[in-house]
């Protein structure tokens, strides 16, 4: 097990004699086969690399973020400025990278407060069934029939505005739609032999559902999620320039998009250069949801 | 050890079930056949505590059972069904399905019981961490066999445990099965449309049509064709035809 080729041979053997090893094995061949598919690897990179460069924002920005030099308004890019400034004087460069923690730190608070809630919703929703899915389904389409932004602005509206308050909103308009899903899935599931051979183990229903029927459901789920995370960007945009979302002068994608928009035709890279963000950011997310849908799925293996 | 006293099941207006009656003593094997439809697996199900909407009476080892089971009961009534493409969770490894139980009740030392259930059901230890869909049908009804032993029940129900197979492998099940029963002195009830099939299994059968035992015979007299209603002679006939094909 020193050398690769024996760590290796210890990883894809047909009769792993541990369950560790069964697991790792079971890993390292996710690994392999998501390995051979570019565009997944591509998405996996970039979010990676997204991620290191919020990360070390502070290392990698040439400017404080907050700085303004009117003088120096809507700069053209230079070697100063690598991506010029805003209408403030700011350097755009920098702004992105810090940026980026907001706006990607809005995007992975939203799905890890909406993917479980919605599921959980979903799944107890579809498998009792009767008088529990009757409730929960009318709970949710009572979300559903708001328009999301509208939701979210009361929401926030009636709260504090800032990034908290817009997080809690953008992930209580975007649960139902998961909730929906999870339902359609498990009672798809629910009545397989499969789980009435559960059933007849003696398992309770909550360990049905978090054992059996979850699992059958967070495929669907993932590529929602990931598909879904580019709008999440463009609510948390537009709460942050109704002055809802992140409060000026910490920067945001979105919010930047919104105060350039005046010199689109002007000084278009201004807007541009957080839009080419949000595209890039979202593209990856949606190219790596769609490698994990691929690999995740046992049976196409 | 079962008794079943006038179960009736219904669906909505329909009524699958109409007061059916049997009794099956301690290491016995019971089976049930009749055509599709003819209500032979929902009295399955309702033995089985899967469909809880029944009436009538139906005991196991003298306890009269509710419609809402005790975790007891699950542990020593298992159930195998029919098609072993369906019956596996198809995103969980034989090691998962076969320590379910386990952990569910309870029950200590997973690792060598699942190596012993493996052995006892002549499947490979190989198989032990692969997914349903890596195995072959034949295979695939073994480990959901081993998977009902796994809580060491008295009692096997078996919903055409063989049907979704071919014939070689049937063979195989089914001589599985009975060496089970012969080892662990289990009972069996076994739901088939292949009256061979139960013959081959169990000592006494009943036959079902419309919802109505019509007949309980035993394995030796319907051989035999000792049969007194004219649907048993008819569905015997008709083993007879495809056996033996003139």
């Amino acid at each position: 097990m020193s050398t690769p080729a024996a760590l290796r041979d210890w990883l894809i053997t047909e009769t792993p004699s541990s369950r560790r090893q069964a697991a790792w094995g079971r890993r390292y061949r996710l690994w392999c086969d998501f390995r051979r598919n570019p565009l997944a690897i591509g998405g996996l990179a970039t979010v990676v690399l997204l991620i290191v460069l919020c990360l070390a924002a502070p290392l990698l920005a040439t400017h404080d973020p907050g700085q303004q030099t009117l003088t120096n308004r809507l700069a053209a890019p230079s070697a100063e400025h690598w991506l010029g400034t805003d209408e403030l004087g700011r350097d755009v460069y920098s702004r992105l990278l810090y940026g980026g923690r907001v706006t990607l730190g809005m995007v992975v608070a939203v799905v890890l407060l909406v993917a479980p809630l919605g599921l959980a919703v979903g799944c107890i929703a579809g498998y009792f069934g009767g008088l529990a899915d009757r409730v929960l389904m009318r709970v949710t389409d009572v979300f559903l029939a708001f328009p999301r932004l509208i939701l979210a602005l009361a929401f926030v509206a009636a709260i504090k505005p800032g990034i908290t308050s817009a997080i809690a909103a953008i992930a209580l308009t975007a649960w139902p739609p998961y909730a929906r899903l999870a339902r359609a899935e498990t009672m798809t599931v629910r009545n397989t032999d499969y789980i009435a051979a559960v059933r007849l183990t003696g398992a309770s229903p909550w360990r049905i559902i978090l054992r059996h029927v979850t699992p059958m459901c967070t495929q669907s789920l993932i590529v929602r999620v990931t598909l879904d995370m580019s709008s999440i960007i463009l609510t948390a945009a537009s709460l942050g320039f109704l002055g809802m979302g992140a409060q000026p002068p910490s920067p945001e994608w979105g919010t930047m998009i919104a105060t350039a928009r005046r010199f689109i035709l002007t000084e278009w890279w201004v807007p541009l250069v957080p839009a080419i963000a949000i595209f890039v950011a979202s593209l990856a997310f949606n190219l790596l949801g769609d490698g994990l849908r691929d690999v995740l799925d046992p049976k196409q293996r | 050890m079962i008794t079943v006293e006038n179960l009736s099941v219904r669906f909505g207006s329909v009524e699958a079930v109409k007061g059916v009656s049997f009794h099956v003593p301690k290491g016995a094997a019971f089976g049930i056949v009749g055509e599709s439809g003819s209500g032979k697996s929902t009295v399955l199900r309702a033995l089985s505590g899967l469909n809880p909407d029944w009436t009538g009476r139906m005991e196991i080892d003298g306890t009269a059972l509710s419609p809402h089971r005790s975790k007891d009961f699950f542990r020593r009534v298992q159930m195998v069904f029919q098609d072993p493409y369906g019956s596996l969770h198809p995103r969980q490894t034989v090691d998962r399905a076969l320590s379910e139980p386990l952990e569910v009740h309870g029950i200590a030392d997973i690792e060598p019981r699942i190596l012993r259930a493996l052995a006892e059901v002549a499947l490979p230890p190989a198989v032990r961490f692969r997914y349903p869909h890596q195995l072959s049908g034949g295979q695939r009804q073994r480990v959901a066999v081993a998977r009902a032993l796994m809580s060491e029940p008295d009692v096997l129900l078996l919903d055409e445990p063989t049907s979704a197979l071919d014939v070689s492998v049937q063979a195989e099940v089914l001589n599985l099965l009975s060496d089970l029963q012969v080892r662990r002195g289990l009972t069996y009830v076994m739901v088939s449309h292949n009256l061979a099939v139960v013959a081959h299994l169990c000592g006494t059968v009943g036959v079902m049509q419309g919802g109505v035992m019509v007949e309980t015979v035993s394995a030796d007299d319907l051989r035999a064709g000792n049969v007194m209603h004219a649907h048993t002679r008819a569905l015997r006939t008709l083993c007879m035809a495809l056996e033996e094909p003139a």
